[in-house]
């Protein structure tokens, strides 16, 4: 592991863990990490990692006459001007989420935001609070790289949470299983490691943890809770929920299937079980506190190794935020970026459904793969994407993103082949698939690096 | 996208142990055990089957109506219309006087009405709803492949295997078994993969193995189309000019000219009439029933009519009783519409009854997981493994 961490990083080195931990390398980012070992690089990004969003949240946040809009006693034209309200709500918060990961200095916050909203899953179309949401989204960026415990344990009582998965609905007289599945077999561990018994008494456990009448607040609420003797696990007692997450966190098989899932976010598709195993021991061992789990992630050798580089797919966001943070003041704005994200696959805060994104090559189809390619090309012609805010609008057609070095004067001769082969490397995991050929122009050569197949990947 | 559930991965491999259940297998991996379970399909041939997808829950009630039935002005009083407008089909059922443009199929018997199309434990939420309808899963399960997918065997023959023409997910046909692409505008379509550069070797692993593959289909499959599309073939009808009119000419175009993409899915919407329903429900159904009428035509004429099967799909029905904005909420069964050639017109299944509702909705009588049981056994002529189908026999829906 030593000789791995200490080695000095390179150029390429650099690239990797940009892409691997935040959106890509931008030139500033590199920079701040240039003379550092690679185990000193990672504790850099660990270290400087916000836990609060940059950005200021949508103005509507304190509207508390719509935190969670109901339609049911309206007249059809109140109904239809809430739904209405409720829509552009909906796609300023997924704007804001792009405009806070355009913003924001520390990208491995949004990155573990991203990977717990993948993780944790609730969906707008179910809960159509964007003020909760915005909440939610905001534990999720807190805890993102703090404690897992305390994570399960506020998501569990989240009220989007209560909602996304019918525990609110859950009470003794009449048991919703929903949340206890999930919680088991998506959240802590996985399938095959329970029984059907358990699910059953965890949701007998988990009645009465409901929200208040508005779903605004969680309540648990003993009225409603069966305060009987439950078997689970193997454990007796007059179990809560509390209890059951408790018991949840003693097992070993739980540490080891969020290693797992992290080491496919960050590492690998194919997980190396030895060394879960050892990552899912630093993780109980510091009882649950992630950040000591991603620094161990971040400094084995499987995540530098060279066959492992290049082999993960960019999410639709990494593609779309992390191609407009290279070039500065892009005219793209986020409403539109968050319309590119859907397009392409990813529409955040709605999940496909409770297992969440499943990644991978699941990003590219053949449909997906063509809208990336278009995104991309638009955006390097200059394209005006969407509405651009007034004060980035210039006359006539806006200008392309300026690609650095851009010119034929400045790529000619060795200094420019060097500078090509320095932005190369900060942009493509492996050699290129489709290189231009030489005579090409040098903005035809610029361009040629992000359209390149090999640009997907991470 | 292309996914397939963790669950699939290992049935298909048969060696669960082979895999490690923590991490689910691979995409490659997953691809592999596709393809191994390929196998020839017999009966295909030219077949072409047409997902219809009525977007946002089609008002089955105000679709195929229980005319006779006493309850319905009391349960719809703004949706009931008076007895001599209605299409009787028999049996008490009528269509709605907007379907008129069918009744020619009606009468010729191309065109079967299913009834009560639903399953059970029904959820009344658009978006899980269609997953369930998309996949073939039970109403509590969770499944990542489409049922087309899970069932039709891809053919790397083929410029194809399924085109989703005018939306932009693959629904049904999602999964790493089937090369499918996507055509809004068949002209933009054919522009926009023009501009991607052809790679020469494709045959890596891998990340981007994967991608240069999937560029690979894409190119091939837009390369084929591109003739087909530059000089369509002369339709001897004309088409309604709305989307759904497009999207069929599309279709008719694609079969037509002998593509031989052996599924091809269009939608329609949207059906969720929660106000105000009856001028909209009514102007839905009529752009369905000239597109399906006009595309009903073109293939007779072509000579392409036996090698089509459609069948209308939508997430759920709505409630049996309105609601107090003149509109339908969330419900149910609903009939669903088969056209072909080959197809036993008529009604098929059981017309849920208005007076033994389940919370305010019709009881389903035909799980929706037999209709395409059939379409897998009958019309693909699959008598092997069709997967999660298996347990549905055929309901005998083809002449």
């Amino acid at each position: 592991m030593e000789s791995t961490a200490t080695q000095p990083l390179d150029a390429a080195d650099t690239r990797h863990l940009l892409a691997r931990v935040g959106f890509g390398a931008t030139e500033e980012e590199a920079a701040a990490l240039h003379g550092l070992t690679r185990a000193q690089a990672v504790q850099a990004i660990l270290d400087g990692a916000r836990r609060e969003a940059v950005t200021p949240g949508p103005d509507w946040l304190g509207d508390a006459a719509h935190v969670y809009p109901t339609l049911g006693k309206l007249d059809a034209d109140d109904r239809k001007a809430l739904v209405k309200l409720t829509n552009e709500r909906v796609l300023a918060l997924k704007a804001w989420w792009y405009g806070e990961m355009l913003a924001t200095p520390s990208p491995v916050t949004e990155r573990m935001t991203l990977f717990w909203h993948n993780h944790f899953t609730s969906s707008l179309r179910k809960t159509r609070s964007p003020i909760l949401h915005f909440r939610q989204n905001a534990l999720l960026r807190r805890e993102g790289l703090g404690n897992f415990a305390t994570l399960l344990n506020a998501v569990a009582r989240d009220p989007v949470m209560l909602d996304y998965l019918d525990n609110r609905l859950n009470r003794k007289q009449k048991p919703n299983e929903n949340f206890a599945r999930e919680l088991l077999e998506l959240f802590t561990l996985g399938e095959g490691h329970y029984t059907e018994a358990d699910i059953k008494e965890a949701a007998r456990a988990f009645t009465g943890w409901t929200t208040d009448r508005d779903r605004v607040h969680f309540v648990d609420n003993p009225r409603i809770h069966d305060a009987g003797g439950k078997t689970f696990l193997g454990q007796t007692g007059r179990f809560d929920g509390g209890d059951i997450l408790r018991i949840i966190l003693q097992q070993p098989r739980t540490a080891e299937y969020v290693a797992g899932k992290m080491w496919r976010e960050f590492v690998s598709p194919m997980p190396d079980a030895a060394e879960v195993k050892r990552l899912a021991a630093v993780f109980r061992d510091g009882r649950y506190e992630i950040k000591p789990l991603m620094s161990a992630l971040l400094t084995s050798e499987a995540f530098w190794a060279q066959a492992n580089r290049g082999e993960l797919i960019k999410s639709p966001v990494e593609l779309l935020v992390g191609t407009v943070r290279f070039f500065k003041n892009t005219p793209v704005d986020d409403v539109t970026l968050a319309r590119y994200g859907k397009r392409l696959g990813e529409d955040i805060f709605d999940p496909p459904n409770v297992k969440g994104w499943p990644g991978y090559t699941a990003w590219i189809s053949t449909d997906t793969l063509l809208a990336r390619e278009q995104f991309l090309q638009r955006l390097l012609r200059g394209d005006r994407l969407g509405a651009v805010p007034a004060n980035m609008v210039r006359p006539g057609k806006p200008a392309p993103p300026s690609l650095p070095m851009a010119t034929d004067e400045s790529m000619a001769g060795p200094k420019g082949v060097a500078a090509e082969a320095e932005l190369r490397t900060l942009l493509l995991a492996k050699p290129p698939a489709n290189p231009p050929s030489a005579d090409a122009s040098a903005r035809v050569r610029l361009a040629a690096l992000f359209l390149d197949p090999v640009y997907q990947l991470k | 996208m292309i996914r397939l559930s963790r669950r699939d991965s290992l049935k298909i491999l048969g060696a669960a142990a082979l895999v490690p259940v923590m991490y689910g297998a691979p995409g490659p991996l997953r691809a592999y055990a596709q393809a191994a379970r390929r196998l020839p399909a017999s009966r295909i041939g030219k077949r072409v089957f047409v997902l219809v997808e009525l977007k946002g829950g089609n008002d089955g009630l105000n679709t195929v109506i229980p005319y006779a039935d006493p309850n319905l002005p009391q349960m719809r009083p703004s949706l009931v219309l008076p007895g001599e407008e209605m299409l009787t089909l028999g049996d008490g059922l009528a269509f709605n006087p907007a379907l008129k443009p069918l009744m020619a199929a009606w009468d010729k018997g191309d065109l079967g009405i299913l009834c009560g199309v639903g399953y059970p434990q029904p959820n009344r939420s658009h978006f899980r709803s269609i997953e369930i309808w998309e996949t073939a899963s039970k109403s509590e399960e969770t499944l990542s492949e489409g049922w087309v997918a899970s069932t039709l065997h891809g053919d790397v023959g083929r410029t194809a295997d399924g085109i989703v023409i005018g939306d932009y997910e693959f629904g049904p046909l999602t999964g790493s078994a089937m090369r499918n692409v996507i055509i809004g505008k068949p002209d933009q379509f054919i522009a926009q993969a023009k501009k991607i550069q052809a790679v020469k070797d494709s045959s890596g692993g891998g990340a981007l193995g994967y991608i240069l593959r999937t560029r690979a289909e894409l190119l091939d499959a837009s390369t084929k189309l591109a003739p087909l599309f530059a000089e369509p073939p002369a339709l001897p009808v004309a088409f309604p000019s709305t989307a759904f009119g497009n999207e069929l000419k599309t279709a008719a175009q694609l079969i037509v000219a002998d593509a031989g993409v052996p599924v091809l899915k269009v939608s329609l919407g949207s059906f969720d009439t929660h106000v105000n329903q009856r001028g909209q429900h009514d102007n839905l159904l009529r752009q369905l029933a000239e597109g399906l009428a006009a595309f009903r035509e073109a293939m007779l004429v072509t000579g392409h009519w036996n090698d089509v099967l459609m069948l209308t799909y939508s997430e759920f029905g709505r409630r049996a009783n309105e609601n107090a904005s003149k509109g339908t909420d969330h419900g149910t069964a609903a009939p669903h519409l088969l056209l072909g050639g080959r197809i036993k017109g008529g009604f098929h299944g059981a017309q849920p009854n208005l007076e033994d509702l389940e919370a305010g909705d019709l009881k389903f009588s035909t799980d929706y997981r037999a209709v395409y049981a059939t379409v897998a056994r009958d019309w693909w002529g699959l008598a092997g493994d069709i997967g999660r189908l298996g347990a549905h026999k055929s309901l005998g829906l083809l002449a």
